[in-house]
């Protein structure tokens, strides 16, 4: 018991000073401009198809659900405004987070995992290059970059998703859908979902780079760790989202 | 150039090295030949402060290499190469960037010099037309190659190589060796070579060490040691043990 407590507070050091040194490495040079462009193209650009028709169907389904809720009550000229609420201050966040991990979240645990058990790492340090910055930077602040960037294209796709079904399905006039959605959403709200997607950027970061980096030696210790990094990475969002909501919102 | 005293390094309770001592004269090639899993490659790793010993002191160019700064560190492993088992090359990279990527990162050098010093090391190993190609299209042998140009475009003095041959047919593994003698010769490179390539590595070697139970059980020269009356390094020499033998001769009806 005894030992297992003094391995599980070893392991969380260790992960704690991961990211305290990732961290001092994102804000002091030299950095890896050229890995950084190519991470963010990677994390940012090729996750816009799958945020793109994420992003449409929540605000289909959530302006389909919400409508006839609204009808009951003799709100329905509140759709707008439940629509981009909704998704500006957490589906947006939170479901680009989540399709981040799993699509470029997955793929960075996997690269860094077979770099370490190819000896590539080995091999950086021996030139003595610092694996921290060449590897694990770069992604960390491609996360952070393109996160925020793919939240607000979640959100506006989203809330023309719910247009769509809002105004052109179920016969809301789209001056309402649009007019009532300046009243009620505000900049603090657009602020809060960027915090959020921030801070999720930097948990998948660090998670994914974190568990690739400390992979396992084989086939199953590299999959092991893509496994751990989206699953930890998962409900750490999640776990991220409830803490950054009390504070901000 | 490079000294060993009295080295020990354990994992979870289990000593791997017990003791190791040894010593490579500048210039000189020393073989490393001990059984799978005995600590060879981690003994190279030790050498180049990849991972720090329990115990012990290590020489590398006149520096206590586990006493060295980061930044001293860096310093020493700008003089060493070092061929890795599988080549470590970076699949994102195509050889020819693999190799000038120390030159590009650690050297003050423009593009048109080390263009000039990779096309010399692709040359030396044979491969001056395979630059544009990926290490996934690479066969083993000219992984190894381009393992062996990468480890020697920074002109190092000591050039360390981790069981270079694993994986290689003998004819391919013969031709890889032979080029390591053959650059260490032109070169007068301090080496030393993890392998289970023997006798083959006994024609390109100075000396022998060979590490048995955490220790370095003799070091000796590859004539001298084949000399040696004792069974445990006739076991190594002859690439078999006493098991092997009794099992060989039963297979022949020879019981």
């Amino acid at each position: 018991m005894g030992a297992c407590l003094t391995a599980e507070v070893g392991r969380l050091g260790k992960t704690g000073l991961f990211l305290g040194q990732t961290l001092l490495y994102c804000v002091t040079p030299p950095v890896k401009g050229e890995r950084v462009l190519r991470q963010t193209w990677f994390i940012g650009w090729k996750s816009m198809l799958v945020i793109v028709l994420t992003g449409t169907f929540t605000g289909m389904v959530v302006a389909l659900q919400g409508f006839p809720t609204l009808r009951r009550v003799g709100s329905e000229g509140l759709l707008g405004p439940m629509v981009s609420l909704s998704l500006i201050c957490e589906l947006g966040p939170v479901l680009t987070a989540l399709m981040v991990t799993g699509r470029a979240g997955s793929a960075i645990a996997a690269e860094i995992g077979i770099m370490r058990t190819t000896e590539q790492i080995d091999a950086l340090e021996l030139m003595g290059l610092n694996p921290l910055r060449y590897v694990v930077v770069p992604n960390v602040l491609a996360s952070l970059l393109a996160l925020p960037v793919l939240t607000l294209v979640f959100d506006v796709i989203g809330i023309f998703g719910g247009y769509l079904v809002g105004v052109r399905l179920l016969g809301l006039n789209g001056g309402t859908y649009f007019g009532e959605m300046s009243n009620y959403a505000e900049m603090k709200d657009i602020l809060g979902g960027i915090y959020k997607a921030l801070t999720f950027g930097l948990l998948i970061g660090w998670v994914c780079c974190y568990k690739g980096y400390h992979s396992r030696f084989g086939a199953e210790g590299v999959s092991t760790a893509t496994t751990q990094a989206v699953v930890n990475a998962s409900v750490l969002i999640l776990v991220g989202d409830y803490l950054v909501t009390s504070l901000v919102f | 150039m490079i000294r060993v005293e009295n080295l020990w390094k354990s994992f979870g309770g289990q000593e791997v090295l017990r003791g190791v001592s040894f010593e490579v004269q500048p210039g000189e090639f020393m073989a490393l030949i001990g059984s799978s899993g005995g600590g060879k490659s981690l003994l190279l790793k030790l050498l180049v402060g990849l991972l720090k010993p329990d115990r012990g002191r290590i020489w590398v160019a006149g520096k206590d290499a586990a006493a060295l700064s980061r930044s001293e560190m860096e310093l020493l492993r700008s003089r060493i190469g070092f061929v890795f088992q599988g080549g470590a090359l970076f699949d994102s990279m195509t050889v020819y960037d693999n190799v000038a990527f120390p030159l590009r990162e650690k050297t003050f050098l423009d593009e048109k010099d080390i263009c000039r010093k990779v096309m010399r090391q692709l040359e030396l190993v044979g491969l001056r037309d395979a630059g544009h190609k990926y290490p996934a299209q690479l066969s083993g042998g000219m992984l190894k190659r381009v393992a062996l140009a990468r480890a020697l475009v920074r002109d190092p003095e000591i050039v360390l190589f981790d069981e270079p041959t694993t994986g290689l047919d003998p004819v391919v593994s013969r031709a890889v060796l032979d080029l390591f003698g053959s650059v260490h010769r032109r070169l007068k490179l301090t080496g030393i070579l993890v392998s289970h390539e023997i006798p083959r590595i006994f024609e390109i070697v100075q000396k022998v060490a060979i590490l048995h139970e955490g220790r370095i059980i003799a070091v000796e020269s590859p004539s001298r040691l084949c000399a040696l009356p004792d069974p445990m390094v006739q076991q190594f020499v002859n690439g078999k043990s006493s098991a092997d033998n009794r099992h060989l001769e039963g297979v022949a009806g020879l019981k």
